[in-house]
């Protein structure tokens, strides 16, 4: 799995891609009397009218509580919130669907494996590995585990171009139970090799734990062929609502794991003085879960299949090209992140010395959302030299004109600040 | 929708070029009291230096690198604060600095227009 796909064909024609828009009740919004140009799908993604109405019918056909109810709406809601999880398993070509833990979003995924997985298996003189790419939320789990148990957190270096410089690896790894890596920066839009540093972590004895968030939405996963050990992903970012994220894990790690939440809905016995839990992937969702969500993501699963992920991988990729292309020509634009053959569609810039919060703001006032600040990376905005960049970030729904907007606006923007 | 007057109104000439040639920027000598604070959301970083004579400030001082509106907000407290009361500026509203600031904040922007009073007061409670 990687990022150098080929985009000699753009994926999504024209007419696909309005077919899709149209999908999407929010594009027709005009925030300051401007067309919605939103390029902050890396934040978080829009919704179809599909996953809105699936969980529009579920609250208003068969809500009730899951697993307990041996009522027949209960049963309803029990077989979508089970079968959502299906779907998501295959979607990402996960063995078992046992393996898919319903949680709220891919932080408390990546907290559920370093509070389970962790507090068990990391002791004092370990080593716990991440890289400087790292979202905050694939880094400071890390680093509270290291400080609680006393192992050594070690960093991957990120490089000039942007990638990681893997030259001490196998030094970073000697010794290592844990090598936590995003597929994809968040903030320079590099593509990692998943597949070789999941390889290079099982050989050094570790295991590996794969921040998805930012792939999964973009490009086809095999979570089998990447050969990783947990992988976390958001469903808001991949046209699923909020409050719901799934965390995939091998399945003898997961059973091996003491829960992370305890109370109802995980247990097997429970007697005055202890208890013993339930079977994987219940041990792990206490607690009435997001059972709408689920039903939301399981349909943003099929409406992601429907239109095909190859295809939605290529057009962004084709998206992107066009936008460095553009951003190129532009003067005083500053692109951070690899060449296009490691990356994909999350494109960082300063433009001269604008701040970027203001650079957004006026972006903003021609209906162009992009994200402006540390994109909850903070050692790595230090690495790159500026304390904030703005992110554009591409997707489905997204068109070549809108990137034409983009550009107006940069140079709009150039124009109140004086930049030639 | 609130468009707050557009960002023509919000970036006016007087706040560019507050932000442009900061007044009173810099650090002072020997400073009575210093406070350093950032924005997290943003990345706005300012210090301010105060130099206290009786209960009245004497000299102030602030160095900071954030967006226009947090740099500019900073540049014009500092001017509008010179020769106050200490409880004078402790008392000052968030809306009283937004006044002298002149323009229209939107609510996303409001913590890096207040975060000159943030640090000034922060200073300056070191002080008690």
């Amino acid at each position: 799995m990687s990022g150098r796909v080929l985009i000699d064909q753009p994926g999504l024609d024209e007419a696909a891609v309005e077919r899709i828009r149209a999908d999407f009740p929010i594009l027709l919004e005009r925030p300051h009397g401007k067309p919605l140009v939103f390029l902050d799908s890396a934040a978080s993604s829009q919704k179809p009218v599909q996953v809105i109405a699936a969980m529009d019918d579920y609250y208003r056909r068969y809500h009730a509580n899951i697993h307990r109810g041996v009522y027949h709406i209960s049963e309803l809601a029990t077989e979508a919130y089970e079968e959502a999880r299906r779907k998501v398993a295959g979607f990402i070509n996960a063995p078992s669907a046992d393996e898919c833990i319903f949680v709220r979003n891919a932080t408390e995924g990546l907290n559920l494996v370093a509070f389970a997985w962790g507090r068990r298996n990391i002791r004092r003189g370990d080593a716990i590995v991440v890289t400087e790419m790292e979202h905050h939320s694939n880094l400071v789990p890390w680093q509270v585990l290291a400080q609680e148990t006393g192992a050594a957190l070690r960093l991957v270096p990120v490089d000039d171009a942007g990638l990681l410089d893997l030259s001490q690896l196998d030094a970073l790894l000697d010794g290592a139970k844990i090598f936590a890596f995003t597929a994809v920066s968040n903030t320079l839009g590099t593509v990692n090799d998943v597949a070789l540093l999941a390889a290079r972590a099982r050989a050094a004895g570790a295991i590996s734990v794969v921040d998805a968030c930012q792939a999964v939405p973009r490009m086809p996963v095999d979570v089998q062929a990447w050969g990783c050990d947990f992988a976390a992903f958001s469903g808001h970012k991949m046209l699923g609502p909020t409050g719901i994220g799934i965390l995939w894990g091998r399945l003898a790690l997961l059973e091996a794991m003491p829960p992370f939440m305890t109370g109802g809905g995980m247990i097997n016995v429970v007697r005055l003085q202890s208890s013993t839990y339930a079977d994987v992937p219940a041990r792990f969702e206490a607690g009435t879960p997001a059972i709408a969500e689920a039903v939301g993501l399981g349909a943003a699963v099929d409406y992601l299949e429907s239109v095909g992920m190859d295809a939605i991988h290529s057009y962004e990729l084709a998206l992107t090209r066009i936008a460095l292309d553009r951003l190129a020509e532009v003067s005083a634009v500053k692109v951070f992140g690899p060449p296009m053959a490691h990356r994909t569609g999350v494109i960082s810039m300063t433009v001269g010395d604008i701040h970027a919060h203001d650079l957004a703001t006026i972006l903003d006032s021609e209906g162009v959302c992009v994200r402006a600040g540390h994109h909850c990376n903070q050692p790595l905005m230090e690495k790159l030299g500026v304390p904030a960049t703005a992110r554009a970030s591409f997707y489905l729904y997204n068109t070549a004109s809108e990137i034409d907007v983009l550009i107006r606006g940069i140079e709009k923007a150039k124009g109140i600040f004086g930049i030639a | 929708m609130n468009d707050f007057g557009g960002v023509d109104d919000l970036y006016r000439d007087f706040i560019l070029d507050h932000y442009r040639h900061p007044r009173n920027a810099g650090t002072l000598e020997n400073p009575d009291v210093t406070f350093e604070d950032n924005n997290p959301l943003c990345g706005d970083r300012i210090r301010m230096d105060v130099r206290i004579a009786g209960d009245r400030i004497e000299d102030i001082r602030f160095a900071g690198r954030g967006c226009a509106i947090s740099q500019a907000s900073a540049s014009l407290l500092t001017e509008a604060v010179k020769g106050k009361t200490v409880a004078e500026v402790q008392q000052l509203s968030d809306d009283a600095v937004l006044e002298n600031l002149g323009i229209s904040i939107s609510a996303v922007r409001l913590k890096c227009a207040l975060l000159g009073i943030k640090v000034l007061k922060s200073a300056l409670a070191l002080k008690r």
